[in-house]
């Protein structure tokens, strides 16, 4: 990289918020003890104050590392395009190409729309079946969102677990479907559709592009999600103070076995984006419910949506569906079950 | 319909989009750009996939007679007309 980067507007514009980011995010803790003991005046200690004061020091705390993760995740993005994951990926030998599907799954942008012209677009060009499933399974499952508010609200160590299993079921997953050689339920018009032959010219998008692509993709994500996570947070400062410890413990704890595949059916019709599960699951694990089973579920309500299989009907046959269904289902209930098992 | 009017005239701009909320955006942003600046240029939305194939495989897409110009983001309305014009 050369000097000319200071020149684009939108990376000076960055250069500037980024010392107020580090003045307010190092300065949340302080601020917060402040407006609760000194300001407010509150007794420490109490329910009420705690729930307050845990909302009020969570909650900025959690946009703003959204606000800058999202905004490199944009401009890393801008390098993976949808066009040159599938020039990776193609003639790929299987496993190898699982392995990267998945991993390419995470930064390629991607949303519920774009499912089917990326099937396509994988299916035609040569990428075998099983690679596009570890492809299409990654990307929902491990998004930027879910690990940010994993990461602020559990720590680093749940942040890495999830991403580590999620990559391991995208893997064997897609392997799996893979071998069982399912081209047959793939509707056949797929076959039939013609590539691109005058696609869009790389050079069209400069540094400045980039640059503005990450504010873009902080405007359009945070503005999406602040609510949910207002909410999410809210509940679980609620909750945190309310609701007696071990409440959860009967239901969704470690000695119910059942637990991990009931949290998994019914995670499957719940369609929520992560920011609003992940702070409600933080609490469930507070109250008593064990982190295998809490894992199992936030999967299941992410990596498995009904609204993207209703998509994905239009490429593929019901069987299919339904057996991709199936093998993440059981992927998840492994990763649950071994969790329940070594914490 | 004064001064550009000559390399405008009569532009092809199609919007492809599944039909998605950034498709519809991209497709108000752009009818909104050409009516503000004057553009001489027939916008049409394309949510045919096998359609869309021929072109891009990310969505939403701007294309401009026939070429991909700008894809998967919703430009501001300045950028929108640069992009347009050029």
């Amino acid at each position: 990289m050369n000097l000319q980067i200071f020149k684009s507007r939108n990376f000076q514009i960055a250069l500037l918020i980024l010392p107020f980011w580090c003045l307010i995010y190092n300065n949340l803790q302080p601020v917060t003890d402040r407006l609760i003991d000194s300001v407010f005046g509150m007794t420490k200690g109490a329910h009420f104050t705690e729930a307050l004061r845990f909302f009020i020091f969570e909650f900025p705390k959690v946009i703003l590392l959204l606000v800058l993760i999202i905004f490199f995740v944009g401009i890393l993005r801008s390098y993976f395009t949808a066009e040159r994951t599938r020039k990776a990926l193609e003639g790929k030998k299987t496993f190898t190409g699982n392995v990267m599907a998945a991993g390419l799954g995470i930064v390629t942008p991607f949303c519920s729309c774009s499912a089917i012209p990326l099937f396509l677009g994988f299916v035609e060009s040569g990428v075998p079946l099983g690679v596009t499933f570890s492809f299409l399974i990654a990307a929902p499952m491990i998004n930027e969102v879910a690990v940010i508010l994993l990461y602020g609200l559990f720590g680093w160590r749940t942040a890495l677990v999830y991403v580590i299993t999620g990559l391991a079921i995208a893997i064997i997953a897609g392997w799996v479907i893979g071998k069982l050689k399912l081209e047959k339920w793939v509707e056949p018009w797929v076959y039939e559709t013609l590539l691109a032959n005058s696609d869009m010219d790389e050079s069209r998008i400069n540094f400045d592009i980039r640059i503005k692509m990450g504010f873009e993709a902080v405007k359009e994500i945070v503005g999406k999600v602040w609510l949910y996570v207002m909410l999410g947070i809210a509940i679980g400062a609620g909750v945190h103070g309310f609701v007696p410890e071990d409440f959860m413990a009967s239901l969704m704890g470690k000695s119910t076995w059942y637990s991990v595949p009931l949290s998994i059916l019914i995670g499957i019709p719940l369609y929520s984006n992560a920011a609003g599960i992940v702070p409600i699951v933080s609490v469930l694990i507070e109250k008593g419910a064990s982190l295998g089973t809490a894992l199992a579920f936030m999967m299941s309500v992410i990596g498995l949506s009904l609204p993207e299989m209703v998509i994905l009907r239009k490429v593929l046959k019901m069987p299919l569906i339904l057996t991709f269904i199936g093998i993440v289902g059981c992927g998840i209930m492994v990763v649950g079950f071994l969790f329940n098992f070594i914490f | 319909m004064q001064l550009n009017s000559q390399i405008n005239f009569n532009m092809e701009i199609k919007i492809l989009g599944t039909g998605c909320p950034k498709c519809k955006a991209l497709e108000n942003a752009t009818r909104e750009a050409i009516a503000k600046n004057n553009i001489d240029a027939t916008v049409t939305k394309v949510e045919d996939i096998t359609e869309i194939m021929k072109l891009t495989m990310t969505t939403p897409a701007l294309v401009v007679d026939g070429k991909v110009v700008m894809k998967g983001r919703v430009p501001s309305q300045s950028e929108l007309v640069q992009l347009i014009k050029k």
